[in-house]
């Protein structure tokens, strides 16, 4: 059998699929991936279901080795060169490498999270039904923590199916939506009315836990203590510091700050794939507004096949010219502030 | 005291869930309203619910908009809410041995001084206790526990620990908590405890549930060191008792 061998990758890389809901009244939190969409599009283009298990590559770059035969991957999400063996592939394409070459990923130039999904998915035994990482709790197959340089993923034989790309709608430039509540009568109307308009930018102090906010002071009413109650994927909740934090997938199951917003299940990966150092605004949605949204992304995220093209990476020039404009520019965050969990997690502590 | 049908307000947490909230502060009957509103579900599920998370003083929700949307599902929580009270399942109670003070429970002499008493006073006051996990919530396992002695309320320490033991037993405002994995904690550490509340491919991974009983023992370094090795092993220290 074929594998897929890390020869190099970054910290905030793991396995991730759709993560294990089910357990949270018990305080596990569901963990999966940052960007579901790309998650699903990756997947798709090697035809695994959507939100089967990949490679979350974190904004740094990675190299992967086949070994033992041919193994054909697929790559979406964060815009960032990629080749093999010295030919530019390209993002949202499908690629096969033959036994022995490599394929190099560079920093992530827009975006933060790339997802890498093997033909056939990736091989290990389920827990809680996922194969996602949350190594606080010891769980992720077929490693229970976040990958490392000679970390091996089983590969099925590569099919030899024709290459593919994968036509994603364009990513707008536009504000992340929000829907307020659940404790957004902690909060004045001029405090909610200063939370969307001004602008905000993603600390270099974020993780898979939490994504900290930086803009102005967002004050409470009555203080910042609340008795703890349950989280959400995109809960805004604003500590004593009155800088919000986006609590995301690994997040605590329960926490004590009051949240003003959430953001929208459509606007999620989107949101976590916004560099740090990079602005960007929030827009409040009705609740019925956001779940219309919620079903035009599940419809999307069903209708992904219908999306794939025949030309795959290497002969799409067009993809090739836009993968590559930038060169290796280097993303807003680097390794030495990248700080898996010790910052958002005392956040949250009891 | 918050009557069992209390009806609960409902607020958005986003798309796909919702809160139902019976209280805004640490409140018993709040509690028990929000676990009998869980049970509910649990005997009556609703299409596109995925899972209910109750804390102490509010059950929230997650679904699936695709499959229910937030006004109809509103609807189907009230109609529960107004439902009569589940009666609580089979009441379970625990007895949790604990390691007191020492390399256990590094905070405990500061809290006898404190509040101007000995350690011994302390754990005596802890021991007595009759406790009820409210909810578990942050980490795997980490249970918080009604029931504290009034005398034994303090706020959290001004600087919350980064890293605290796995099995940690410690009192923080009005609660007092088993804590499961090692990782930060604000409250103030009285002992250790070598019951694991959530360890992998031991059946039950989870050993406690909302609405469970607790009550503590005090141990000796020793047998803390015997019990920790066969919990490792995966044996269940914990005693359920009559």
């Amino acid at each position: 059998m074929p594998k897929l061998v890390i020869a190099s990758i970054g910290p905030a890389s793991s396995v991730q699929d759709g993560g294990r809901p089910g357990s949270q009244r018990y305080g596990l939190t569901p963990s999966g991936a940052m960007d579901r969409l790309a998650l699903a599009a990756a997947n798709t283009l090697v035809g695994n279901a959507p939100f089967a298990a990949a490679i979350e590559v974190g904004p740094f770059g990675a190299a992967f080795i086949a070994r033992g035969g041919s193994v054909r991957v697929a790559l979406s999400g964060a815009q960032r060169s990629a080749d093999i063996a010295k030919r530019p592939v390209a993002v949202d394409s499908s690629m096969t490498l033959a036994d022995g070459e490599t394929l190099t990923l560079g920093f992530a130039r827009n975006g933060s999270f790339s997802y890498l999904a093997i033909e056939g998915g990736i091989s290990g035994e389920p827990m809680f039904g996922s194969l996602s990482v949350n190594a606080r709790a010891g769980l992720g197959s077929p490693y229970p923590r976040p990958l490392q340089a000679g970390d091996e993923l089983q590969a099925a034989p590569a099919s030899g199916a024709p290459e593919r790309r994968i036509e994603l709608p364009d990513v707008p430039d536009a504000p992340i939506r929000i829907v307020f509540g659940p404790q957004d009568d902690e909060f004045s109307d001029e405090a909610k009315a200063l939370f969307l308009a001004s602008d905000w930018k993603i600390s270099a102090t974020s993780d898979r836990m939490g994504y900290r906010l930086e803009g102005p002071v967002i004050r409470h009413l009555h203080g910042h203590n609340i008795v703890s109650d349950g989280t959400v994927n995109g809960s805004i909740q604003v500590p004593g510091n009155g800088q919000p934090i986006v609590l995301m997938p690994d997040r605590g199951t329960s926490g004590g700050y009051p949240k003003i917003a959430t953001v929208i299940t459509a606007d999620f990966g989107r949101f976590a794939q916004i560099s740090a150092g990079r602005s960007f605004r929030f827009k409040a949605l009705s609740i019925a507004e956001a779940q219309a949204e919620a079903k035009k992304f599940a419809d999307l995220v069903r209708t992904l096949p219908d999306r794939l093209r025949a030309d795959g990476a290497e002969f799409n020039i067009e993809a090739l010219a836009d993968a590559n404009v930038a060169g290796h520019a280097v993303s807003a965050v680097d390794a030495g502030t990248w700080h898996p969990y010790a910052w958002t997690e005392s956040e949250q502590a009891p | 005291m918050v009557e069992i049908n209390t009806l609960p307000r409902l607020l958005p947490s986003g798309d796909s869930a919702i809160t139902v909230e019976y209280s805004r502060d640490i409140d018993d009957g709040a509690n028990r309203s929000v676990l009998s509103l869980d049970r509910a579900l649990a005997r009556a599920p609703i299409a596109g619910v995925i899972e209910a998370v109750p804390t102490y003083r509010s059950l929230l929700v997650h679904y699936d908009p695709v499959q229910i949307d937030y006004d109809s599902l509103s609807q189907r929580l009230l109609a529960l809410a107004r439902s009569p009270a589940e009666a609580s399942p089979s009441t379970r109670r625990w007895r949790i041995p604990v390691a007191y003070g020492g390399e256990h429970g590094a905070d405990l002499e500061d809290v006898a001084k404190s509040l101007n008493t000995t350690p011994d006073d302390i754990v005596a006051r802890h021991v007595a206790g009759n406790y009820r996990v409210a909810m578990i919530g942050f980490t795997p396992g980490w249970s918080y526990l009604s029931g504290l002695d009034k005398s034994l309320h303090m706020p959290r320490r001004q600087n919350p620990r980064l890293l605290t033991p796995a099995g940690t037993i410690s009192i923080g405002g009005v609660q007092t908590g088993v804590q499961c994995l090692a990782g930060p904690s604000g409250w103030h550490l009285l002992g250790r405890t070598p019951v694991r509340t959530y360890q992998l491919h031991r059946d039950p991974t989870f050993l406690l549930e909302p609405g469970d009983y607790v009550t503590f023992s005090q141990i000796d370094a020793r047998s803390f060191a015997e019990q920790d090795r066969a919990a490792e092993a995966g044996k269940i220290i914990a005693e359920l008792v009559a």
